[in-house]
């Protein structure tokens, strides 16, 4: 029978974690056993984007958007919404400005400034049906394209659209193929790097887990197009969900010969196999990702040559980024004119971002280029919790750098990240507010490379270590001002004279921190004193005197070091505080904060 | 897949499962399911229009459901908006009369008048 209602359950990772199999699994006995299982249909998806208030479920037709469902509700939802057709208000997300509650996807702020290209399918397409796919217009473009188009005239046409490669540099793709396309061999590949490993960046996994045929798509556009019949997708192991889909996606598109041998009754022929990576951060390197494919310790070599001239197996080879390939098809179905009108001029196009840190909607966005910081974090974003003050965004993760709120404004594209002192990166963005310590998150960042640098070269390998000792040392009070300037000559010492892009950029987080928030290296250098109240040794919580006694500090004081009668001046026992924080997140007036040690009273 | 003609009919094929999730437009029904709805066989009628809309392969149609209509005594009951947004409601249906209005009115637009509420009510 034709279904007449849809239920829509997210199945990214982060759903999944929250148990959506699970509820998965409850619809389709609860619908049994009411009889309604062939006019209902159940779909589990990719990513909706919006994690924060997941798991997230949604009913068409009328696009019902449910929120934090767990198993339990899942016998009302289908006795008042699917049965009744009454919508279960309670599940149903708030508006945080008028307080009404929202019925429909579209009223979602967090949708509707959404521009979504690469993430089109996400959330809306069963991804383990190549169905879904081809009714949404897959694989049309392939097909178009080996009938009316020659190879050069699908280069140029990705030329033309201005796409440039989302995994971080910014290198124009339609070059990137021209370049492989030109190249004259017997033999050429196609690699999709899947290799995504910035702390706090998932989407790619989101794409290749919502919506895989749409890369598969992609890179049997690109084989056509440099000449290559051979594709690679290097994903980690990491990622068992986008892992199995893809290869769920795969047997498909060879099963409706999509993929194979002579595609569309042409000539061209494209097969794509997958290689599991172990999770090496330096394997998103294309030299150290091929020499992984081809079973050697994933380490970077020098370019040139580039891979476009002699990649895997010594062989003329394109790596392009997943979220890349994702733009491919849509731009041959809609033309380049229209994927070029959006954005800016130098950056076309979309990106996806994955919003975490302090911020109400964590989540993953996609905005046309040019849209600005301050737009992402407060519109879509929903702003910072706990009416804490912003502070920085770190965007590019451990390649990147922070941009204070005097930035908020700028537009987002490649240039101006770069100019801000950031980058692009893959798209993870870090958002931060007064409780975080930029020494702390420097220390973070760079611990991160320290353990991922192959160790192939000596500044990568020593520098790192060394700039992260001092990280220690200033952060456990033993800095000295000599310290901070011997970090900016290692940084950069580092970031000239090393091989890869892990270590030219791995001293940015420190760069970046000290460029904007000198005063707070210094206040930990010659106050002894740690502003956010981050670092234990250099901690010190004081309450001061507009303190209500509301007595909420005491009461969430996981150690009863705090004291004092309500309605009057709480006071902290130092001896007793761990420096948690707990208080001062507890505090409704903003009464606590870290403080200078007063040395006198210490010696 | 031979050809790019293969993929269009398979893609046709698979929207047609999908339709309900893109109608934008189009004719809206909305069956009453609320108690008295349900105990006097508004789940047949509901079921019925999908049939109907199923073999009749129309795409611009939308069934859903509804909770209660406030006219407990001429349920089983539907409202059905059209392109236009005026909105028409049956009552007392059956599956006959089911037929009738999905003819006459989904497939041809002609509203039939002696089954409307105003009418029966007076």
């Amino acid at each position: 029978m034709l279904e007449r209602i849809q239920v829509l359950i997210c199945g990214g990772t982060g759903c999944l974690s929250s148990s959506s199999k699970e509820i998965k699994h409850a619809f389709e006995e609860e619908l049994i056993s009411r009889n309604l299982d062939k006019e209902v249909g159940l779909v589990l998806t990719g990513c909706f984007g919006l994690c924060e208030k997941g798991p997230v479920i949604v009913v068409y037709p009328d696009e019902t958007f449910y929120s934090h469902v767990t198993v339990q509700d899942v016998k009302e939802i289908v006795e008042e919404h699917l049965f009744k057709g009454r919508v279960v208000e309670r599940l149903l997300v708030k508006d945080p400005v008028d307080k009404k509650k929202i019925q429909n996807i579209q009223q979602l702020k967090f949708y509707s400034k959404q521009k979504r290209i690469a993430l089109r399918n996400c959330g809306n397409i069963n991804p383990l049906d190549i169905t879904e796919y081809i009714a949404k217009d897959g694989y049309m473009a392939l097909g178009q394209i080996l009938a009316t188009m020659t190879p050069q005239q699908v280069i140029d046409e990705v030329i033309k659209s201005g796409l440039r490669g989302r995994g971080g540099g910014g290198f124009p793709t339609g070059k990137k193929w021209q370049f492989a396309y030109n190249q004259s061999s017997s033999q050429k590949y196609v690699i999709c790097n899947a290799d995504e490993g910035d702390p706090g960046a998932f989407m790619d996994r989101a794409i290749l887990e919502g919506d895989p045929h749409s890369v598969l798509e992609a890179m049997a556009i690109c084989g056509y197009g440099i000449g290559a019949n051979q594709g690679y997708i290097y994903v980690r192991a990491e990622y068992p969900v986008a892992v199995e889909r893809l290869q769920h996606a795969i047997n498909q598109a060879k099963s409706y010969r999509l993929l194979g041998d002579k595609l569309f009754g042409s000539d061209f022929s494209f097969n794509i196999e997958i290689r599991l990576g172990a999770g090496a951060f330096v394997c998103g390197e294309e030299t150290a990702l091929i020499a992984s494919i081809e079973g050697y310790r994933g380490m970077p070599r020098l370019k040139p040559p580039f891979p476009a001239v002699k990649g895997l197996w010594g062989m003329p080879t394109n790596v392009n980024n997943v979220e890349t390939f994702a733009n491919i098809p849509v731009i041959f179905q809609k033309g380049a004119d229209w994927f070029k009108s959006i954005g800016t001029d130098k950056s076309s196009g979309t990106k996806v971002f994955a919003l975490g840190g302090k911020i109400v909607n964590t989540g993953l966005v996609e905005v046309p280029m040019g849209t600005t910081l301050r737009e992402i974090v407060y519109d879509i974003g929903g702003g910072i919790p706990n009416k804490r003050k912003f502070k920085a965004i770190q965007t590019g993760g451990p390649s990147g750098g922070c941009i204070t709120a005097k930035d908020l404004d700028t537009p987002i594209d490649f240039e101006n990240l770069t100019a801000l002192g950031s980058m692009m990166g893959s798209g993870g963005m870090i958002i931060m507010d007064e409780d975080n310590c930029m020494v702390d998150v420097a220390r973070f960042y760079l611990d991160f490379t320290v353990d991922e640098s192959c160790g192939k070269c000596t500044p990568c390998r020593e520098g790192t270590k060394q700039m992260l000792d001092i990280l220690n040392r200033i952060c456990e009070g033993h800095g000295t001002m000599k310290d901070i300037e011997e970090l900016e000559a290692l940084a950069s010492l580092v970031q000239n004279t090393s091989l890869c892009g892990l270590g030219q950029t791995a001293p940015n987080p420190v760069i970046s921190t000290l460029k904007h928030f000198r005063d707070e290296y210094i206040a930990h250098v010659k106050d002894h004193m740690c502003p956010a109240g981050v670092c234990r040794e250099l901690t010190h919580f004081v309450i001061h005197e507009n303190c209500i006694g509301c007595t909420k500090c005491a009461r969430s004081c996981p150690t009863n070091a705090i004291s004092g009668w309500p309605k009057q001046l709480h006071v902290i026992d130092d001896n007793l505080c761990i420096r948690c924080g707990a208080c001062k997140k507890a505090c409704p007036v903003s009464a606590i904060s870290s403080t200078r040690l007063n040395r006198e009273v210490h010696a | 897949m031979k050809s790019l003609e293969d993929l269009k009919r398979l893609r046709d094929e698979a929207l047609k499962k999908m339709t309900m999730r893109y109608v934008e437009g189009g004719i809206r029904v909305q069956v009453g399911m609320g108690t008295c709805g349900i105990a006097s066989g508004a789940k047949a009628i509901l079921s019925h229009f999908l049939e109907l809309v199923e073999k009749n392969e129309v795409n611009n149609v939308s069934i859903t459901q509804v909770g209660c209509m406030g006219e407990c005594a001429y349920e089983p009951m539907a409202e059905l908006i059209d392109e236009s947004g005026q909105s028409f409601i049956y009552c007392s249906l059956t599956k006959e009369i089911v037929e009738d209005i999905f003819e006459s009115h989904i497939l041809h637009h002609q509203p039939i008048t002696k089954y409307l509420l105003t009418t029966k009510k007076g």
